[in-house]
C-alpha cells in the first residue's frame, strides 16, 4: 500500500464513511466533505506533476490476487495525471456547487454522495490502473455508479428510463471491452498495459489482434457516447445538474477517450485503428453538432454538444495514430494531432462544465430550461449571463478564450490529413476538413443559440410574475471559476501546455518520443494566415448568418425520417428481448419447485453420472473394510427401515416421529464410527428439533390432525431411486479411488503443537478453520432473525397483498405517457405545440404531480389493475396520453 | 405451554436442569481436549432452558433468564469477532490464536487460550440463536 | 461395513429426494432433515469408517479416525438446525395463512388473496 494507492482508494472510504457522517454533523451539508476530499485529492495530485512532467512515471504494486497474477498496480503518468487532475478538480467544483443545488431538506443526500464519491473513486482507479483487469473493474464500477446518478429520482420514469439505457448500451460495451482484453492477453500473454506496450510489433500481425481492436473500439465507443451509441447520453439528462456536468460532460464520458489514448502505442500505426477512430470520430462530431441545434432543452444541447465534442476529440486521437507510421518532421506533426486532443479534452471539461452549470442555475432559478419559454435573462441574471457568454465562446471557438487554440489545432490537423497519402488517403482525405468544417459552423450555431435564446431577446410569457434573479454565491462561484480558466486557458496557453499536455501527449505517443526528442508543444495566437484560420473566419460568418435565421429553416429538420432513429431501434430491440425473455423464462419456470428440483436432480445426476461411467480413474471397490459388530447390524438396518418407513407414515407426528428416531439411529452410528463430539451434538439437536415441531403442533392443532397420507407418483419415485442408486455409487467410487493423500495428517499432527488442543475436531473448528465457524455462526444468526421476523414483524391485516400497493405509486402515468411520446424528438423533429404544453406541465407541477400520482396507484391497485403494470408496452399507453393531455 | 402441566415433570426438572447446564459448562471447558466445546455446550445449555420451558411454560423460562437472547446472539458474533480481529492488532492473519501455560492459584497449571474466548462467542451465539428460535414460535398466538 | 453404510446412504438419498418431491411442505422439510443425514453418512464414509479410535489425542491410541469429516459434520449439523427451524417455521407460517400445507394449494391460495386485496 502506497500514498498513490491511499489517494485513490480515499473516495471509497470516504463513501462508506459518509451515512456516519451525515448522522455525526446533520446540520452540515453532506456536499461539503466530498468537496474537500477532492480538492485534497488534487492538491496531493499536483504533488506529483514535477515527477511527471520531468519524464519519470510514478507505478506502484499491491498484489491482489498474486495467484492468478492480478496486481493492483497504480502507473502515474502524464496521461493519467492530466485525467486524475481534471477528475478531482471538477469533482471539486462539482461538490461545491451541488451542495447549493441539491436541497437537503427536500431529497436524502446520503445515497447521492455515497454514489458520487464511489464513482470519483472509479474514475480515479481507472485512469491510474495498469493492470486491464483492474482497470475493467473500475470501468464497470463508473458505468454503475453512472446508472445510479441517473436515476437518483427514481419516482420519475424518465430518470428510470435513462439510467437503463445508460447501463445497457455502456454495460455492452464493457463485455466487448472485457472481451478485447482478455484476446490481448491470449496474443500477449500479460495483463499489464506497460508489459503490453513492449511486446510491440509482434502483436499487429496476430490474428486476434483486429478482433481485439474492434471489441476494445466498442467499449470506448460506448462509453465515450460515440455514434452510434450515443443515445443514452442525452437521456442521462435526466439525472441531477452537478452529475452531468460532472459524469456527462467532463469525467465518465471520456473514458472512452482516455482508453483509446492510452492503448494507442498498441494498436496505433494500422490502418484498421486510423480508420475507425477518426472516421467514428468525424461520424460523431458531424451528428452531434447538427443534432444538438434542434434540440430546445438547454441541457439537451449541451448533451449533444457534448457529444459532438467528444467525436471532436475521438477523431483527433485517430489523427494522431499517423505519427506511427512517420518519421522525424512529419511525424511531429501528426503527433500535434495527439497534442490537440488532450488540450481540447481540458477546454472541453473547463467549457462544458461552466455552461452545465448555468443551465442548472437557469432551472433552479426559473423552473424550466426550455428555451422556447426563457429569452431577455440577461438583465436579471448578469453573471450567469457572462459565465455562458464565456463558455460558449470557447465552445464556438472564438478568440480568446481555451477553445479557440484547440479548435485551431483541431483544423490544422484535419487539413494536415491532406498531405499524409498513406491509407487511401489519397481519396478520402478531404472528407477531413470538409466534415469538420460544416461540423464548427453547427457547433458555432447551438452555441449561439444556447446564449441568446436563454439570455436575449424579449422574455417570454412563461416568466411573467417570476421574480428571478442571480443564484447564490455558492452555485456561481465553481461556473466563474471554470469560465474564469476559459480565459485563462485561452490567454496563457502556457501555462498548461508544458506542465500537463506535453507530459500526456509524450505519454500517449511513446513513439514519436523513442530518440530521446520531445514533443514540441506550441500553442499560439497567431500562426500567420494559415487555411485553419480562413476556416475559422468562414465558420463564424456562416454561422453567424445560420444562427440569426435559425427560426427559418430549422424546420427543415422535419424531414428526418423518425422510424429509422436509432432510439427506435433500441426500444424495439428492448421490447423484443423482453418478449424473448418472457417467453424462454416461462418455458421452464411454471412456477412449481418440484420441477425446478427436478431439473436440478436431472442434471445432478446427468454430471456426475458421466463422470462416474467416463471417467477411467475411477475404480468401485466392494471390498469389506471395518468389521460391523451385531449391535451394529441393528442400527444399520433401524437406520435404514426408519428412513424407508417415513414416507409410508399416514399422519404427520407419525412421519417426524419416524425421521427423529433416524437421527437418534445417527447419533448411535456417531458413537460406534468414534465421533463422540458428533453425537453429543446430533443427540441434543434432534430433541430440539422434535421439539420444535411439536411446538408447531401445538399451536396448529389442525396441522396434526389432519390425516394424509403421500400419494405414490411413479416420475417422483423412480427420480428418487435413480439419485438413490447413483449416490450409493458415489459412495462406492470414492471408496476406490484416491489419487491424493488426505489432508487431515496435517491437522492430526499439528492439532497438539501448534494449536494446544487435543479434541482435533474442537481444533479444527475454532481455530485451523475458524474462519468458517464464525461464518457458520453468522448463518444461524441470519436464519433465527428471520424466523423472528416472520412471526414477530407480520404486517396486521392483509401482508400478503400489500407489497403490491407499496411500489405502485412510483409511476406516474401520465408524465411516463408523455415522455414516451417526446422521447424521438432527440433523432426527430421539433416537437410542435402539444410537446411544450406536456413538458410545461412536468417542470411546474414536479411536486405536486407526484402526490397525485400515488394516490392513482393507490386507486388503480384497488380496481384489481394486474401487478405487471412495468411491462405495459408502450404501445397500450400511447393512448391513454391522449386521453390526459384533453385533461389538462 | 399448559401451566402447571405435571408436578412430576416440574420437580424433577429442577434438579436437571441445573445438572444438565453444569455438564454443558464443563463440556464448554474442556472442549479443546476432550468431547465438547462451544457448539455443544450451547445446544445442550439450550436444551435445558428448553426443558424448563416444557415443564413449566415460556414466561418462566423468561422470569428465570431474563436475557433478550437477539442480543446474546449479537454479543456471541462481536465476540468471535472480536477475537478475529485481536489477532490483527498483533500482526497476526486473522482469527490466528495464541495459547500458553500460566500457573494459577487453586487450578495449578492450567492451558489458557484465546481458542475458548472465540469458542465462548460460539457458545452464547448458539445459545441465543436457539432461544430465539424456540422462544419466538413458543410465544406465538 | 462401508459397502452396507453406502447402501444405507442410497437409501436415505432416495427417501429424502421422495419426500421433497412431495406436495405436503412439512413432509418436504422431513426429507430435507433426511438428505442430511444421508450425507453426514456419505462423508463418514468417504473417510473409510473405524481406522482408529476418536480423534482425541494423548490418550494413548496409536490410530485416530480422520477427524476432517467429523469437524466438517459438526458444522453440517448446527447448520442443518437452524436450515430446519427456519422451514418449519416458514411453513407454519404458510399454514397459518393461506390454510394449507399442500403446495399445489398454496400456490393458487396466495394468488387468490393477491387478486382479493387488490
Amino acid at each position: 500500500m502506497s500514498l498513490l494507492h491511499l489517494l485513490t482508494l480515499s473516495p471509497f472510504l470516504l463513501a462508506a464513511l459518509i451515512p456516519l457522517l451525515g448522522k455525526a454533523v446533520p446540520r452540515l451539508h453532506t456536499g461539503w466533505f466530498a468537496a474537500a476530499l477532492s480538492a485534497l485529492l488534487f492538491a496531493a495530485l499536483l504533488g506529483y506533476l514535477p515527477e511527471v512532467r520531468a519524464g519519470l512515471p510514478i507505478t506502484e504494486s499491491f498484489a491482489w490476487i498474486p495467484s492468478l497474477g492480478i496486481s493492483f498496480t497504480l502507473y502515474l503518468d502524464g496521461l493519467s495525471l492530466l485525467f486524475a487532475l481534471m477528475i478531482t478538480g471538477m469533482g471539486a467544483l462539482v461538490a461545491v456547487y451541488s451542495v447549493a443545488y441539491m436541497d437537503s431538506s427536500k431529497e436524502s443526500l446520503t445515497s447521492f454522495y455515497v454514489c458520487l464519491l464511489t464513482f470519483m473513486g472509479a474514475m480515479l482507479g481507472l485512469v491510474l490502473s495498469d493492470n486491464l483487469l483492474t482497470l475493467y473493474g473500475f470501468w464497470e464500477l463508473t458505468s454503475i455508479t453512472s446508472f445510479l446518478l441517473i436515476g437518483y429520482r427514481h419516482e420519475n420514469y424518465r430518470a428510470r428510463y435513462g439510467a437503463l439505457k445508460s447501463l445497457l448500451i455502456t454495460m455492452t460495451g464493457g463485455l466487448g471491452l472485457l472481451s478485447g482484453f482478455v484476446l490481448l492477453y491470449v496474443m500477449s500473454g500479460t495483463y499489464r498495459i506497460r508489459e503490453l506496450f513492449e511486446v510491440g510489433a509482434p502483436l499487429a500481425s496476430h490474428p486476434l489482434f483486429l478482433p481485439a481492436m474492434i471489441l476494445i473500439l466498442v467499449g470506448a465507443f460506448t462509453k465515450s457516447a460515440q455514434y452510434p451509441f450515443h443515445i443514452w447520453l442525452p437521456d442521462a439528462m435526466e439525472a441531477p445538474t452537478p452529475v452531468s456536468a460532472y459524469l456527462h460532460s467532463a469525467t465518465m464520458v471520456k473514458a472512452g477517450l482516455y482508453l483509446v489514448a492510452r492503448l494507442s502505442p498498441v494498436f496505433s500505426g494500422t490502418p484498421e485503428w486510423f480508420w475507425l477512430v477518426s472516421l467514428g470520430g468525424l461520424a460523431t462530431l458531424l451528428y452531434g453538432s447538427v443534432a444538438a441545434v434542434k434540440q430546445t432543452d438547454l441541457k439537451g444541447i449541451l448533451a449533444y454538444s457534448t457529444i459532438s465534442q467528444l467525436g471532436l476529440i475521438m477523431c483527433l486521437l485517430g489523427l494522431s495514430s499517423l505519427s506511427g507510421i512517420f518519421d522525424g518532421e512529419e511525424q511531429l506533426l501528426y503527433a500535434a494531432a495527439g497534442t490537440a486532443a488532450l488540450f481540447h479534452l481540458l477546454n472541453h471539461a473547463v467549457f462544458k462544465g461552466a455552461l452545465f452549470m448555468v443551465a442548472g442555475i437557469v432551472d433552479h432559478e426559473t423552473g424550466t430550461r426550455d428555451i422556447r419559454k426563457l429569452g431577455g435573462l440577461a438583465q436579471v441574471m448578469p453573471i450567469a449571463f457572462t459565465i455562458s457568454l464565456f463558455g460558449a465562446f470557447s465552445m464556438a471557438g472564438l478568440p480568446p478564450f481555451g477553445g479557440f487554440l484547440s479548435k485551431e489545432m483541431f483544423l490544422e490537423a484535419v487539413v494536415e490529413t491532406l498531405h499524409a497519402g498513406v491509407f487511401d488517403l489519397h481519396t478520402w482525405a478531404a472528407l477531413f476538413p470538409v466534415v469538420a468544417w460544416i461540423a464548427s459552423v453547427f457547433t458555432f450555431i447551438y452555441s449561439a443559440l444556447f446564449v441568446t435564446r436563454t439570455f436575449l431577446g424579449p422574455r417570454k410569457k412563461a416568466m411573467h410574475g417570476l421574480k428571478v434573479h442571480d443564484a447564490p454565491a455558492l452555485m456561481t462561484i465553481p461556473p466563474a471559476l471554470l469560465a474564469a480558466l476559459a480565459l485563462v486557458l485561452g490567454l496563457f496557453p502556457g501555462l498548461v501546455a508544458y506542465s500537463l499536455i506535453q507530459p500526456a501527449a509524450e505519454a500517449m505517443m511513446p513513439i514519436a518520443t523513442a530518440d530521446g526528442g520531445r514533443i514540441p508543444v506550441e500553442i499560439k495566437f497567431w500562426h500567420g494566415w494559415t487555411p485553419a484560420l480562413w476556416m475559422t473566419i468562414g465558420i463564424v460568418a456562416f454561422g453567424a448568418l445560420l444562427a440569426w435565421s435559425a427560426r427559418r429553416w430549422t424546420k427543415l429538420y422535419t424531414f428526418f425520417p423518425r422510424r429509422l432513429s436509432i432510439n427506435r431501434f433500441y426500444d424495439a430491440s428492448l421490447r423484443f428481448f423482453e418478449r424473448i425473455t418472457v417467453w424462454v423464462t416461462a418455458f421452464y419456470m411454471n412456477g412449481s419447485s418440484r420441477s425446478y428440483v427436478k431439473y436440478i436432480l436431472g442434471f445432478m445426476m446427468l454430471v456426475l453420472g458421466f463422470i462416474l461411467f467416463n471417467s477411467t480413474d475411477v475404480t468401485f471397490r466392494v471390498g469389506a473394510y471395518a468389521q460391523i459388530a451385531p449391535y451394529e447390524w441393528v442400527i444399520l438396518l433401524g437406520l435404514a427401515a426408519g428412513g424407508i418407513a417415513v414416507p409410508f407414515a399416514k399422519s404427520r407426528p407419525v412421519a417426524i416421529i419416524l425421521t427423529g428416531t433416524v437421527g437418534y439411529m445417527m447419533t448411535l452410528m456417531f458413537v460406534f464410527l468414534r465421533a463422540p463430539d458428533l453425537a453429543l451434538t446430533q443427540m441434543v439437536v434432534e430433541s430440539i428439533s422434535v421439539t420444535l415441531y411439536l411446538l408447531c403442533f401445538y399451536h396448529l392443532p389442525k396441522l396434526r390432525t389432519e390425516q394424509r397420507a403421500v400419494r405414490f407418483r411413479l416420475p417422483n419415485f423412480l427420480v428418487a431411486i435413480a439419485v438413490g442408486v447413483l449416490m450409493t455409487l458415489v459412495a462406492l467410487a470414492v471408496l476406490g479411488t484416491n489419487p491424493f493423500d488426505p489432508i487431515s495428517d496435517y491437522y492430526v499432527r499439528e492439532s497438539y503443537e501448534s494449536a494446544g488442543g487435543k479434541n482435533i475436531v474442537n481444533v479444527i473448528l475454532v481455530d485451523f478453520r475458524g474462519f468458517d465457524t464464525m461464518l457458520e455462526i453468522m448463518v444461524l444468526a441470519v436464519a433465527s432473525i428471520g424466523i423472528y421476523n416472520m412471526i414477530k414483524l407480520r404486517r396486521k391485516a392483509t401482508d400478503v397483498g400489500s407489497r403490491h400497493v407499496s411500489h405502485d405509486g412510483d409511476e406516474s402515468e401520465e408524465d411516463a405517457a408523455a415522455f414516451r411520446n417526446a422521447q424521438y424528438g432527440h433523432d426527430g423533429p421539433i416537437e410542435e405545440a402539444p410537446d411544450e404544453r406536456g413538458s410545461a406541465e412536468n417542470e411546474q407541477l414536479e411536486p405536486l404531480e407526484t402526490e397525485t400520482s400515488e394516490s392513482e396507484g393507490g386507486k388503480l391497485s384497488e380496481l384489481g389493475e394486474p401487478d405487471d403494470r412495468d411491462s405495459v408496452s408502450p404501445e397500450t399507453e400511447i393512448p391513454r396520453t391522449k386521453g390526459g393531455d384533453s385533461d389538462a | 405451554m399448559p401451566k402447571g402441566s405435571d408436578i412430576f415433570l416440574q420437580n424433577v426438572s429442577k434438579i436437571v436442569v441445573f445438572l444438565v447446564l453444569a455438564f454443558a459448562l464443563y463440556l464448554f471447558f474442556t472442549g479443546h481436549s476432550s468431547p465438547g466445546g462451544g457448539f455443544i455446550a450451547g445446544l445442550m445449555s439450550a436444551g435445558a432452558l428448553l426443558l424448563l420451558a416444557l415443564a413449566y411454560d415460556i414466561e418462566t423460562v423468561r422470569k428465570v433468564v431474563p436475557f433478550d437472547f437477539k442480543l446474546i446472539t449479537a454479543i456471541g458474533l462481536l465476540i468471535a469477532l472480536g477475537t478475529g480481529t485481536g489477532a490483527l492488532l498483533f500482526g497476526q492473519p486473522f482469527l490466528k490464536h495464541a495459547f500458553g501455560h500460566f500457573d494459577l492459584p487453586l487450578l495449578g497449571d492450567t492451558e489458557l487460550h484465546t481458542a475458548l474466548i472465540f469458542d465462548l462467542g460460539v457458545y452464547l451465539a448458539v445459545v441465543g440463536v436457539t432461544m430465539t428460535i424456540l422462544l419466538t414460535i413458543g410465544e406465538d398466538r | 461395513m462401508e459397502v452396507i453404510v453406502a447402501v444405507i446412504v442410497g437409501i436415505l438419498f432416495a427417501v429424502g429426494i421422495y419426500l421433497i418431491l412431495t406436495q405436503d411442505l412439512l413432509r418436504i422439510v422431513l426429507g430435507t432433515s433426511l438428505l442430511t443425514h444421508a450425507v453426514h453418512l456419505l462423508l463418514m464414509t468417504m473417510a473409510m469408517l473405524k481406522t482408529g479410535s476418536a480423534p482425541l489425542l494423548g490418550r494413548g491410541a496409536e490410530d485416530i479416525v480422520d477427524p476432517l469429516p467429523q469437524a466438517l459434520i459438526l458444522t453440517s449439523i448446527v447448520i442443518n438446525f437452524g436450515i430446519t427451524a427456519f422451514f418449519l417455521v416458514l411453513s407454519y407460517r404458510a399454514y397459518q395463512k393461506l390454510d394449507t400445507t399442500d403446495m399445489e394449494r398454496m400456490r393458487s391460495e396466495s394468488s387468490r388473496h393477491r387478486g382479493r386485496s387488490q
